[in-house]
C-alpha cells in the first residue's frame, strides 16, 4: 500500500507537454484506466453499498423470489445488544483483580501517551481529536477483551478475530524477521532455504487446515509419542476452546510467516552496505549494528508488510472453518465465519451486518495504524 | 554476521565466524524441518491404507508400513470425473482470471504512473448523489431502469452545472489509493450482493461468475505491485518511441510490457496462487458444476469422518503445480514482486 509521490510520477505529471505524456494523455489515458475502474466500481463499490442496504433490512427467499424488508439498525442492535450479543461480543463477567490490574495498566499507558501528545510541540487540534476518538474506541475494545478473556466469561467472534490477528501477526513478524536475518548471511545453501521457506505460502489454506488437523491429532498424529509421554493422548485440542484457537493460530503462523520473511529478506538485501561496514570499523557489535542501522532502515518495509498482514489477517476464515468448524461451540469462529454461518441460516441481513462490523473494525485498525505508526516512519525515512 | 555482506556478484571478503555459523545452521534446519515435516506427513499419508492411518502413527514407508497406491487409484480412477472436473475448473478459472486481472491491472498501473489524471471532486460528488438517487428510487419500489435513468440524468445535470464550481480534484495518487484500499474490503462484505447479482443473471455455479469475482477482488494487488514496478522502468525508451510516432498502445505492448516481465511474472504467480487457493468466494458462488479444488478438499470431511488418505492425495495434486511454479520462478519473486513492498 505505498501511496507516495515518486519523483518520476511527479515529473511525468508536471510535464504535460512531455512527448510521452502529451501523446498518452489524449484519449488513451481513459482506455487504459477505465476497465479497472469499472470492474472495481461494479464488483466492489456497488456491492458494498448494496450490502449496506441489505444489512439494514431483513431478506428472505419467498416463493415469488426475493423480498426485502427495511428494519433500520435492527440487525446491528441484535448483534450489539440483542440475542446475538453473546455470539458477537461474548459473555462478560465481573472483573477479577488480574483483569482490573491489566485494564489499569493499559488505560494508564493510553493516558500517558495522550498526555505526552497534548503537551508535545507538534500537536494540532485535529490530531488531538483523532487521538481521543482512537483511544476511546481502542479502550472500549480492550475493556471487552479483558472482560471476556481474563474472567470466566466467553469471548465472542469479534474478540476471537482480534486475538487471532494480534497473536498471528506478532509471532509471524518475529519469526519472519529472524529467518530473514539468518538467510541473509553468506552461508552456503542459502538459495535452498529461500525456496523451502516460501513453500507454506503456496498451499491452499483449506489444505493447511486439514494438515494441522492430522498433525495435532493426539492419538494417531505424528506427535503421539510426545502426547503419550505427558499422558495427554485422550485430550483433544479441538474440544478445549484455547487449544482449538491455538491450533488455528499455529496453522496461520506456519502459512504466513513466509510472506513476512520474503519481504523483509528483500528489504535487507537491498540496503546499502557502506553504513554497516563503517559501523563495524568503528567497533559496533552485531547487536548494535542491527538496532541502530539495519532495523531503522527496514522500518518502512516492516510497517507495510505488517499492515498487509493485519488487513489480510482479519479476513481469516478457511482455517477455523475446516480445522475446528468454528467449534467447540463458537470458540474459534472468526468474524467472516460468523457471517457465513448466519448466511447459511438464511439470516442474510444479519450476515451483512456482521460483515459491515468487520469492515468497520478493519478500517478503524488500518487507519489508526497508518496514522500512528506508518506515517511517522515514512516521515522519518 | 547477518548484516555484513557484499552485494550480489562482488567477491565477499567477510566470512561468518564458526560458532555463529553453526548456530545459524541449527536454526535454519530447525525451521526447514517445521516447514517440510507437515509436507512429508502429507506424502506419507497419501501412501497409507485407512488401517495404517488409524492404527497409530507410522513414520517411514516400508519400515513401519507397506505403502500402497490405493488412495491414488481411488482419486484418479474411481472418482475420476469428481476429481478432474474441479481440477479443470480450478485451472481454467485460475489462469483466465489471473490473465485478465494482470492485463487490466497493469494497464491501470501503467496509466497511473505515466499519465496525468484529474477527477474533479465535483464530478465525484455528482456521481455519489446520482447513485444515492438511483438507490432511493429502487428502494422506494420503482423499477430499476427508471432509477438508473433518473440517476444518470441527475449526474449529467450536476456535472454540467454545480460540479464546475469545484476546482479541487483527485490526482493519480488518490486514484491509486482508492484502488489499492479496496483490498481492505473483506470479501464477505460484498459477496451477498454479488451472489444475488449472479443469481439474477443465471450465472451462479459457472466459470464466468468466479472469473469476474476473482478479477475484481485481485485487481488491487496487481495495481499496487505493478505501479511500483513501472516506476522503476526508465522512461527514456518510451520517450524516443513516442517521438518516432508510436501510439500509446504500441508503446505499452512493445516496450513497456517486455521491460516489465520480471514484475509481471511475479505478480502473475502471486495472483494465481490467490485464485488457485481461494475458498470463501467459491463457497458462495458455486455448488457442483463449477466447484474448485479447495471445496473438493474440504468436502472430503464426509459423514464417515475425515478421509485423510484421499484428502492427502487431493492436497498433493492440488499444491503440486503451484509449488513447482514457485520453485522455478523463485528468483522472480525475490526481484520482481518486492520492488514495491520494500520501498514501503
Amino acid at each position: 500500500m505505498s501511496i507516495h509521490a515518486s519523483p518520476r510520477a511527479l515529473r511525468t505529471a508536471a510535464s504535460w507537454w512531455h512527448p510521452v505524456g502529451a501523446r498518452l494523455d489524449r484519449g488513451a489515458s481513459l482506455v487504459f484506466i477505465l476497465p479497472a475502474v469499472v470492474v472495481i466500481l461494479a464488483f466492489s463499490i456497488f456491492p458494498l453499498l448494496a450490502s449496506l442496504y441489505v444489512s439494514l433490512s431483513r431478506l428472505g427467499f419467498s416463493e415469488g423470489g426475493v423480498e426485502l424488508k427495511f428494519v433500520g439498525f435492527g440487525n446491528y442492535a441484535k448483534l450489539l445488544f440483542g440475542i446475538d450479543q453473546p455470539h458477537f461480543l461474548g459473555v462478560t463477567r465481573p472483573l477479577t483483580p488480574v483483569g482490573i490490574a491489566v485494564l489499569l495498566v493499559i488505560y494508564g499507558l493510553f493516558a500517558v501517551l495522550l498526555y505526552r501528545y497534548a503537551r508535545g510541540p507538534n500537536r494540532t487540534l485535529g490530531g488531538l481529536a483523532g487521538r481521543v476518538v482512537t483511544t476511546a474506541i481502542a479502550g472500549a475494545l480492550v475493556w471487552l477483551i479483558v472482560n471476556t478473556i481474563l474472567t470466566s466469561g466467553r469471548p465472542g467472534t469479534l474478540v476471537v478475530t482480534i486475538v487471532y490477528v494480534a497473536v498471528d501477526v506478532s509471532v509471524q513478524y518475529l519469526l519472519g524477521l529472524g529467518l530473514a536475518l539468518l538467510v541473509v548471511q553468506h552461508l552456503p545453501g542459502r538459495r535452498f532455504f529461500r525456496v523451502v521457506f516460501l513453500l507454506p505460502m503456496m498451499i491452499t489454506p483449506v489444505g493447511v487446515a486439514y494438515l494441522f488437523r492430522m498433525l495435532t491429532d493426539t492419538s494417531k498424529g505424528p506427535l503421539y509419542p510426545l502426547w503419550a509421554h505427558f499422558g495427554l493422548t485422550d485430550v483433544s485440542w479441538v474440544t478445549n476452546p484455547w487449544g482449538a484457537r491455538l491450533a488455528v493460530m499455529i496453522g496461520d503462523v506456519w502459512q504466513w510467516t513466509p510472506f513476512i520473511f520474503i519481504v523483509l529478506l528483500a528489504a535487507i538485501e537491498t540496503l546499502p552496505h557502506e553504513l554497516t561496514e563503517a559501523a563495524v570499523v568503528d567497533g559496533a557489535n552485531r547487536w548494535q549494528v542491527f538496532w541502530r542501522i539495519t532495523f531503522p532502515q527496514i522500518l518502512p518495509a516492516t510497517t507495510t508488510v505488517v499492515l498487509i498482514r493485519i488487513i489480510e489477517g482479519f479476513k481469516i476464515v478457511d482455517l477455523p472453518n475446516v480445522l475446528t468448524n468454528g467449534g467447540p461451540g463458537t470458540a474459534t469462529e472468526s468474524l467472516t465465519l460468523h457471517a457465513y454461518t448466519i448466511w447459511r441460516a438464511l439470516d442474510i441481513g444479519g450476515s451483512a451486518a456482521v460483515a459491515y462490523m468487520l469492515l468497520i473494525v478493519v478500517t478503524f485498525v488500518g487507519i489508526s495504524y497508518v496514522n500512528l505508526f506508518r506515517r511517522r516512519v515514512t516521515a522519518m525515512a | 554476521m547477518a548484516i555484513i555482506r557484499r552485494r550480489r556478484g562482488s567477491v565477499s571478503t567477510t566470512t561468518v565466524p564458526f560458532p555463529a555459523m553453526t548456530l545459524s545452521y541449527i536454526a535454519l534446519f530447525a525451521w526447514t524441518f517445521v516447514v517440510l515435516f507437515p509436507l512429508y506427513w502429507l506424502a506419507v499419508t497419501a501412501l497409507k491404507t485407512p488401517l495404517d492411518v488409524n492404527g497409530g502413527p507410522f513414520y517411514v514407508p516400508w519400515r513401519d508400513f507397506q505403502p500402497t497406491l490405493d488412495s491414488w487409484h481411488y482419486i484418479f480412477f474411481d472418482l475420476r470425473e469428481d476429481t478432474f472436473r474441479p481440477y479443470t475448473n480450478t485451472v481454467v478459472v485460475g489462469l483466465t482470471s489471473t490473465a485478465i486481472t494482470v492485463l487490466l491491472g497493469s494497464m491501470a498501473a501503467y496509466a497511473l504512473v505515466r499519465m496525468h489524471y484529474r477527477v474533479g471532486l465535483g464530478a465525484i460528488g455528482s456521481f455519489a448523489v446520482a447513485v444515492a438517487i438511483t438507490v432511493v428510487v429502487v428502494i422506494a419500489g420503482g423499477p430499476w431502469p427508471l432509477g438508473v435513468a433518473a440517476g444518470t440524468g441527475v449526474f449529467v445535470l450536476l456535472l454540467q452545472t454545480v460540479a464546475r464550481r469545484f476546482r479541487r480534484g483527485a490526482g493519480n495518487d488518490d486514484i491509486a489509493f482508492w484502488m489499492i484500499s479496496q483490498r481492505m474490503l473483506p470479501p464477505v462484505a460484498t459477496i451477498i450482493p454479488i451472489y444475488i447479482f449472479f443469481q439474477q443473471l443465471q450465472l451462479l455455479d459457472t466459470w464466468g461468475a468466479l472469473i469476474i469475482a476473482y478479477t475484481a477482488s485481485h485487481l488491487p494487488i496487481v495495481v499496487w505491485l505493478m505501479r511500483d514496478y513501472f516506476q522503476s522502468v526508465p522512461i527514456e525508451l518510451e520517450e524516443s518511441a513516442a517521438i518516432d510516432g508510436a501510439s500509446p498502445y504500441r508503446i505499452f505492448r512493445s516496450i513497456v510490457l517486455p521491460l516489465a516481465v520480471p514484475g509481471l511474472v511475479a505478480t502473475f504467480l502471486f495472483v494465481l496462487v490467490f485464485a488457485w487457493n481461494e475458498y470463501l468466494i467459491a463457497l458462495f458462488l458455486t455448488s457442483a458444476n463449477a466447484q474448485t479444488l479447495p471445496l473438493t478438499v474440504a468436502a472430503q470431511n464426509a459423514t464417515r469422518g475425515p478421509q485423510w488418505w484421499y484428502m492427502s492425495v487431493l492436497i498433493l495434486i492440488m499444491i503440486g503445480p503451484v509449488i513447482a511454479m514457485a520453485i522455478a520462478l523463485e528468483r522472480f519473486i525475490a526481484r520482481g514482486l518486492l520492488v514495491g513492498a520494500v520501498k514501503g
